[in-house]
């Protein structure tokens, strides 16, 4: 099948999963479902995108496709954050503050942290990816235990404001944040999609973007910046689903064999809507489980980890 | 000498851990009682778990031929937790005992599986290990979750996924003890475990059974594991930071390392559960937690840190 007729079948997959998760299930009147839905949908489809783009970035900067940020700690490096924040102000004193502001200084705060840690590490240990694996894995285990060290030195009363943060969702998403996530992502979306063709390039590896006159590191830390946008849109509707990230790009990467951005970048979206809105849909309406989609995805996603993992490895 | 000190300071490790409560001792009327019901077991808690899961990680190092993996991150702690959750939803009247032995069961096949992974891991690829055993891990996690969920037994799963000390008194711990007896157990056969350690086609050479040795070691981390997680909660990293130090000091002699691997793993634990307890009185931050922060920082120091090695020529 050409790439054409495949984003067709994803336009089409991503739509049916749209409009079902907008009408299966109606008990109540038009008019109050579908506004309510509505925003739920909005949502998804909003930490679909954020989800994949930033994952299909993250391993185009770091030359790998078992990497995803998720995988190296940044969900958890927000909540610590978050986390932070609550500690150090106070709940009530974050509260005084709009949301909007908290949610773009943490945005920002998120991708500087970022920059600082996972720039130094990408350029420094490059090569080894196993170590660099591990390391994320093991920064995700710290942040875990900083941001649970925090909550347990937080006022109870406090502690609700984060509460919410700390657990993976999807049935029960904030929408409050919606008008502030969604020019976020729209403007990080547009930057992303500037630099289309110079990611392709800096794909090749560094000795070739070189060649090519483009500067890769500059390039990566702007990305890296963007990623850390994105992220911190996804963790802050839904909270840390590590492996979603990986499933959608390696789904994507087995359905189209195209090595350029501007197929991948909406491709992967596509996929990432069909799986959230469809698996929620189909969670939630069909099977009627309390189950968190989250839950599901880890367990999915964590076998096609290891898969690739090993199989990568014993080439 | 190295044994003395370390004794020593585990003493006064241990002694401090018995005056720091929220009860005022010199205001109490019934001090002895206090110290014997809460302080004295919850402090013989904290020795035996941090011991034990030292110990168990030595000899999961030596059993997967890797110096980076530990019972409580590579599935064997969360195995025994889904043992113990089945054991809970479908027998719920059984005796602490049989659910127990099933907990260990759960384990046993958990670290097996693991093990039958590891095999298919090309010996080029050392930190493939590690990395794949905090996949497996995680992946039971999630099962684990997941079947929670499901029966609304989230709230026990916490107690068993996060090590902490505070609900330890007397008659609620002695289960410990078996962990205890194995761990010492273990301590007999040291010597075959770090033959084990050099593959098996050394130990078959150096005529040890090797099939019975590595079941050996899978039931002790196993038990040594299941029964942690069931009366105190995990304690991740403890089997991993403390056989790495020691043996980076003392070499791979397990029959002189094991005693201070023990020592050593009760200190680092007592440490964090004294630190726990001081630095939000009179409320408590699970030890658990506390190592999660050491432990994490040191694995990231042992990660990076060139690997010097006490039989290296300096």
């Amino acid at each position: 099948m050409s790439n054409r007729t495949i984003m067709i079948g994803l336009a089409f997959t991503a739509l049916a999963s749209a409009v079902a998760f907008m009408t299966l299930g109606v008990k109540a009147p038009w008019s109050f479902v579908l506004p309510f839905r509505g925003e739920k949908l909005a949502a998804l489809m909003l930490v679909a995108v954020a989800v994949s783009t930033s994952t299909v970035l993250f391993q185009t900067i770091t030359f790998n496709r078992i990497l995803t940020p998720a995988i190296m700690g940044f969900d958890a490096l927000y909540i610590l954050l978050m986390t932070s924040a609550v500690f150090f102000f106070g709940g009530q004193g974050l509260l005084h503050f709009p949301p909007m502001a908290v949610f773009v200084i943490t945005s920002i705060a998120l991708s500087l942290a970022g920059l600082g840690l996972f720039g130094t590490l990408l350029r420094r240990s490059g090569v080894d990816l196993l170590r660099m694996v591990l390391t994320g894995i093991i920064f995700g285990v710290l942040f875990r235990s900083l941001t649970s060290f925090l909550q347990r030195m937080i006022d109870p009363n406090e502690f609700s404001v984060i509460q919410v943060v700390s657990y993976a969702r999807f049935n029960s998403i904030d929408t409050e944040i919606l008008w502030v996530a969604l020019p976020v992502t729209l403007v990080a979306l547009m930057a992303v999609w500037r630099l289309h063709r110079r990611l392709d390039v800096i794909a090749l590896g560094d000795a070739m973007a070189a060649n090519l006159g483009e500067t890769s590191q500059r390039l990566q830390l702007q990305v890296l910046f963007l990623v850390g946008l994105l992220v911190s849109v996804s963790t802050a509707f839904v909270g840390p689903v590590v492996f979603l990230g990986l499933l959608i790009a390696s789904l994507t990467h087995v359905l189209l064999r195209s090595p350029y951005h501007r197929v991948l970048l909406p491709a992967a979206g596509l996929v990432s809507i069909t799986v959230l809105v469809g698996g929620q849909t189909i969670l939630e309406r069909v099977l009627s489980y309390g189950t968190p989609l989250a839950v599901v995805i880890d367990v999915i996603g964590g076998v096609v980890f290891l898969v690739l993992v090993i199989r990568g490895m014993s080439k | 000498m190295r044994y003395a000190l370390g004794l020593l300071t585990l003493c006064v490790l241990a002694t401090i851990s018995i005056f720091i409560g929220v009860i005022d001792l010199t205001q109490e009327i019934d001090a002895l009682a206090v110290i014997l019901v809460s302080r004295i077991p919850r402090t013989l808690a904290v020795i035996i778990a941090g011991s034990g899961l030292a110990i168990a990680g030595s000899i999961m190092q030596m059993l997967v031929r890797n110096r980076f993996v530990e019972p409580m991150t590579a599935g064997t702690g969360q195995g025994a937790a889904l043992g113990i959750l089945l054991a809970v939803l479908v027998f719920p009247d059984a005796s602490v005992i049989a659910k127990m032995v099933i907990a260990s069961l759960a384990a046993l096949c958990a670290s097996f599986i693991f093990l039958a992974i590891v095999r298919k891991i090309p010996p080029t690829q050392p930190l493939l290990v590690p990395l794949v055993g905090l996949i497996y891990g995680g992946l039971i996690g999630a099962a684990v979750t997941f079947i929670a969920y499901q029966a609304d037994l989230l709230q026990y799963l916490d107690v068993w996924l996060n090590g902490e000390f505070s609900g330890v008194l007397q008659g609620r711990y002695e289960l410990l003890w078996i962990a205890a007896a194995v761990a010492l157990f273990s301590y007999f056969i040291a010597d075959q475990f770090s033959i084990l350690g050099m593959g098996e086609a050394i130990s078959v050479n150096l005529g040890l059974n090797y099939q019975q040795v590595m079941a050996m070691g899978l039931l002790t981390v196993s038990i040594v594991s299941a029964l942690t997680v069931v009366t105190v909660g995990a304690i991740p990293f403890v089997g991993l930071v403390v056989p790495n130090i020691v043996s980076r000091l003392y070499g791979d002699n397990l029959r002189n390392t094991l005693p201070l691997m023990a020592i050593w793993g009760a200190g680092a634990v007592l440490v964090s559960d004294i630190l726990g307890r001081l630095l939000r009185y009179p409320f408590e931050i699970p030890a658990g937690t506390m190592f999660g922060i050491l432990g994490t920082l040191l694995f990231l120091y042992l990660l990076y840190a060139p690997q010097r090695h006490i039989s290296d020529p300096r």
